[in-house]
């Protein structure tokens, strides 16, 4: 009931104000006329007595004022005054306005965006119930970096190991998906029964895998993806306890995933089936290759310190029960990894120093907020002073500077909200292939309130201080224009303006060694010729009835496949590799040099394998060193021969050629020595920031088996990209039922091998602008200020004699000081900091002078054109109007 | 040489006592229902002039007094044919009115008893 009174007598005050000041005056008129009227009683005239009543009653406006102020709707009324009056000062300096409000949306947008992407990435948990305990298993090599597990440990791991409450392997499986539509080869992960237990997620519909099924020749099963079903089967689930065929045989579906699960460790994979491996297989199988994947659930009472300590000491201690092969003996140990730090570990470099730069341009925008406010609060001194000395109170003028600073920040949210979107946008258009997460990615809430509320702190505060000197400070003082603070106010913008220009050396240099680092890497020769070269990748997986069937099928089918594609117009070569370089294939074997008998096998490291077709050297322009090339001579019951890379050449003694080397699963001794036959230039196989590795390149004929996933290299005599369609049509020509998949040129390989670089130089380049222009701002206020300030000064400079050029000078020294001090701290900062970037740099140390140097001037350049316009006005001062003026 | 015309004796304090303002009206309007100045004389005729209400005050505290629910108020002509704002307690100015009086006797009682106490 009161609430309601209060409410509804408020907004009709607020309404109607004009009826409710009459109804308090009709009062007021009332209760003097009343004591008029006793007054008059006591024999006064009655003129007298109403002046006498009056007087008695005091003012009043005051009585009205203080009956106005007392309800709620006062306060409001207060506000929307203060509202309006603030959106009239912002109006009337559009500048100031748009100054702010920019470097406010700029700072707060770029922060958001950049956090926005990182943070499900770096810090938010993975989606899997107590993704905090699962872990991955990885081999440790002497370098103490990750190398892939063989399924021999797992084994090994599975029956000794305490501290793991569930563990699961995985292998790589590329299936063609064939029957239905168009082939398609389909990203799938062959895993233990227990995989999906150990991350925790179970699928939707139909069921996991049982243990009897992943024993080998076991009946197949899949499980596949929601995406997949939604894509190749219309979304219906009753394909649960159908086939599909994968690779040719069919596979009873069992269950389908729930609808947004992505398998972390591989997030492109649509179908699962069970591993089928075969338990204690001997050491020439795949079975002990470096190819599979670790994960594992931590038991309760367990951390990853506790599991890494108890494989460690299992990893020291080898039992007869679980005999190891020499290139798995665990001799280095094994790393236990939290499966978000694994996930993560190649991306955290790049993105911890976007962090770091949005951080910094946050700064800045605080700086200059704070410069611009101390700016505008030096204007707005003898406003105040009027204020305060017509009676506003100190809390009303704060009240009104906090509405000014709050409308501001507002502004200023509502474009960085903009920017965080579009930002955001951007950031996964720009994503390297690879990065971890990129489907979490949405503009974060929280980080950008933490931003619209750091600057709007920072806002607040700065702009209050004008309120505070006006409720302290002698009027009087102000209120005349020559004012002694100004002095003060004037070097704490200096101090601003030469942090700017630190934090905007910062990153200037970041982008400067990151551009130089991209300059140098494809300076790099790749060992190739890419220009004009198309690759596409055709997989043959039919079985035959033995492995031997199996290979002279699709032996056939590869040779025919290159035929055809030398038919087509516009193609001068085309061959076959079993690995393609940059495309993020890696398949190394270990090898054995026959003038080193006491050797033990992969004592030497791994060589590179390449299986091609005799064209391959000139489709791929790797050029020859010494020797010849392997050509149509090298058939399969020719004497094997290989072709090595330079490296390889340098770890033999002596001349390499007619050496004999054994390679891979012939080491034992079971096939001949193969003898090297040429020597090539190096290739770079993984990026081009990669050392150089031995590598071999073997006949396709003569290897022990054909490799069932093919890339075809086509060099070309135009637009490699255009010829797509005609060679995809010529290789169909041959088979219509073989997936083509990973088409691209090599141009377009190498330069993704750098994507993850260009990302971080992108977004530094486009800070290190932003900063730059946010110095130039401070800057060039700072100066124009002094100017404004130094006017009489000048006048009185000009009038004794000094020239143009001397004011000019004098003003741009000033400037340059300023940035001077701030390059000098920006460089000293720089070095330190830009430690953060040190892995992505390439060919360049961190203190590179060159880059240094550049960015110095560049920073010096754009200082100098922002004090020329203060200064030139500064020149343009006629004394005589200046000394009047005083 | 300077005539003293007032008399020598210190001028008697007539505000309010704090925060008992809202009690002296709700008490005056549970009489009868009055308008502005009334309220004000009959306070100052009742407390034989110890007390006198400054009319701004007054009304300030009427207009608190109902918007809570407390008073009701209505313009109505005058006996002598003028228009005045004429304030009737509520049932809940009513009720206020007596809890008020019970805080405040309690309060003054306290007060007495410590004013009393021997040393």
């Amino acid at each position: 009931m009161s609430i309601l009174r209060q409410i509804q007598r408020g907004v009709s005050a607020l309404l109607f104000p004009a009826r409710a000041d009459a109804d308090v005056d009709s009062e007021l008129t009332h209760f003097a006329e009343q004591r008029a009227r006793e007054i008059a009683c006591t024999g006064t005239p009655y003129d007298e007595a109403v002046r006498q009543a009056r007087l008695e009653m005091g003012n009043v406006t005051v009585a009205r004022e203080a009956v106005r102020a007392s309800g709620w709707e006062h306060g409001l009324d207060l506000l929307l005054g203060d509202v309006r009056y603030a959106m009239r000062r912002l109006r009337r300096e559009p500048g100031f306005t748009v100054v702010a409000a920019l470097t406010l949306a700029l700072g707060i947008g770029a922060a958001t965006a950049i956090f926005s992407a990182v943070n499900p990435i770096l810090f938010r948990a993975l989606p899997y119930p107590g993704a905090d305990r699962i872990v991955t298993i990885s081999e440790r090599t002497t370098s103490g970096s990750a190398l892939d597990p063989a399924y021999g440990t797992y084994e090994e791991l599975l029956s000794r190991a305490r501290t793991l409450e569930a563990i699961s392997v995985t292998d790589g499986w590329a299936p063609s998906l064939t029957g239905t539509n168009e082939p398609e080869r389909l990203d799938g992960r062959r895993v233990s029964a227990s995989f999906f237990r150990t991350i925790g997620v179970l699928p939707a519909v139909g069921r996991s895998f049982d243990a009897s099924e992943d024993v080998p020749g076991a009946a197949k099963v899949a499980i596949v993806s929601d995406r997949l079903l939604q894509r190749r089967f219309g979304g219906d689930a009753a394909i649960v306890g159908r086939t599909v065929s994968l690779d040719g045989e069919p596979y009873l579906v069992v269950g389908v995933m729930p609808t947004g699960f992505v398998d972390v460790t591989a997030p492109s994979v649509d179908v699962w089936s069970p591993l089928r491996a075969q338990p204690r297989a001997d050491p020439n199988s795949r079975e002990w290759g470096h190819h599979y994947r670790i994960v594992a659930r931590l038991a309760p009472g367990t951390d990853v310190r506790g599991a890494a300590r108890e494989l460690a000491t299992i990893a020291a201690n080898p039992v007869a029960e679980f005999p190891r092969v020499p290139w798995a003996s665990l001799q280095q140990g094994v790393l236990v990894r939290g499966l978000q730090d694994d996930i993560t570990a190649s991306a955290r470099p790049a993105l911890l120093a976007i962090v770091a730069a949005a951080a910094v341009l946050l700064l800045m925008a605080c700086v200059n907020v704070t410069n611009l406010l101390l700016a505008r609060s030096g204007r707005r001194r003898s406003e105040f002073g009027v204020r305060a000395a017509l009676g506003a109170g100190g809390g009303r003028l704060v009240r009104q500077l906090l509405t000014e600073s709050v409308l501001l920040a507002l502004l200023g949210g509502v474009l960085a909200f903009v920017i965080a979107n579009a930002g955001v946008g951007a950031l996964i258009a720009l994503a390297p292939p690879g990065l971890p997460r990129v489907d979490a990615i949405r503009v974060d809430a929280t980080a950008f309130a933490f931003a619209l509320a750091v600057t709007t702190v920072v806002g607040v505060v700065v702009g209050l201080l004008p309120a505070f000197a006006a409720s302290r400070a002698d009027v009087r003082a102000d209120m005349q224009t020559g004012s002694r603070t100004v002095a003060r106010r004037s070097a704490a913008r200096g101090v601003l303006v030469v942090t700017e220009v630190a934090l905007a050396l910062v990153l200037l240099v970041g982008a400067g060694l990151l551009l130089r680092s991209l300059d140098r890497l494809f300076a790099v020769s790749p060992g190739i010729q890419p220009a004009h070269v198309l690759t596409m990748q055709v997989v043959n997986p039919d079985r035959a009835a033995s492995p031997e069937a199996s290979d002279r099928a699709r032996q056939l089918f590869f040779e025919r496949v290159v035929d055809a594609a030398r038919t087509v117009p516009g193609v001068t070569e085309a061959a076959l590799t079993s690995q393609l370089p940059l495309s993020g294939d890696l398949d190394a074997y270990g090898y054995a040099i026959e003038s080193r008998p006491d050797q033990k096998p992969g004592e030497n490291g791994a060589a590179l394998r390449y299986a091609v077709t005799p064209g391959y050297f000139r489709s791929m322009g790797i050029q020859l060193v010494r020797g010849r090339l392997l050509d149509a001579t090298d058939r399969a019951e020719a004497a094997p021969s290989f072709v090595i890379s330079e490296t390889l050449a340098r770890v033999l003694d002596g001349d390499p050629l007619g050496q004999h080397l054994r390679f891979g699963p012939d080491v034992d001794g079971s096939r001949p020595w193969g003898t090297v036959v040429g020597v090539v230039r190096d290739v770079k196989q993984s990026s081009l920031a990669d050392q150089d590795i031995p590598a071999f390149y073997v006949p396709m004929a003569q290897w022990r088996w054909v490799d069932p996933m093919q890339s075809l290299v086509v060099r070309t005599d135009g637009d490699a990209a255009a010829l797509t369609t005609a060679v995809k049509r010529a290789v169909w020509g041959v088979d219509r039922n073989k997936p083509i998949t990973r088409v691209a040129t090599m141009e377009e390989l190498m330069a993704r091998t750098a994507a993850q670089r260009r990302f971080a130089s992108v977004i530094y380049e486009t800070f290190a602008i932003a900063a730059l222009l946010l110095a130039a701002v401070g800057l060039y206020g700072v100066i124009s200020g002094r100017v404004a300030e130094r006017t009489r000064e000048i006048g009185i400079r000009t009038a004794l004699g000094a020239t143009r050029g001397e004011i000019v000078s004098g003003v741009l020294r000033n400037g340059l000081a300023l940035t001077a001090a701030g390059v000098i701290i920006g460089a000293a900062s720089a070095v330190a900091t830009t430690r953060l970037l040190e892995t992505l740099l390439y060919g360049i140390t961190r203190a590179d002078p060159v880059t240094y140097a550049s960015v110095i001037a560049l920073l010096a350049g754009v200082a100098a054109l922002a004090c020329w316009a203060p200064a030139r006005r500064a020149a343009g001062i006629d004394p005589v109007i200046t000394l009047r003026a005083e | 040489m300077t005539i003293k015309w007032t008399v020598a004796v210190p001028e008697q304090n007539t505000d309010v006592i704090p925060g008992t303002l809202d009690m002296l009206i709700l008490k005056t309007l549970s009489l009868a229902p009055l308008h502005g100045f009334g309220i004000g004389r009959r306070v100052e005729q009742i407390s034989r002039g110890v007390f006198r209400v400054n009319p701004g005050s007054l009304l300030v505290a009427l207009q608190r007094l109902e918007r809570s629910g407390w008073l009701d108020a209505e313009w109505r002509d005058t006996e002598n044919g003028r228009r005045a704002r004429f304030y009737s307690l509520t049932r809940a100015g009513r009720r206020q009115l007596d809890a008020e009086t019970a805080d405040w006797e309690r309060r003054v009682a306290a007060i007495g008893r410590v004013l009393r106490a021997e040393a």
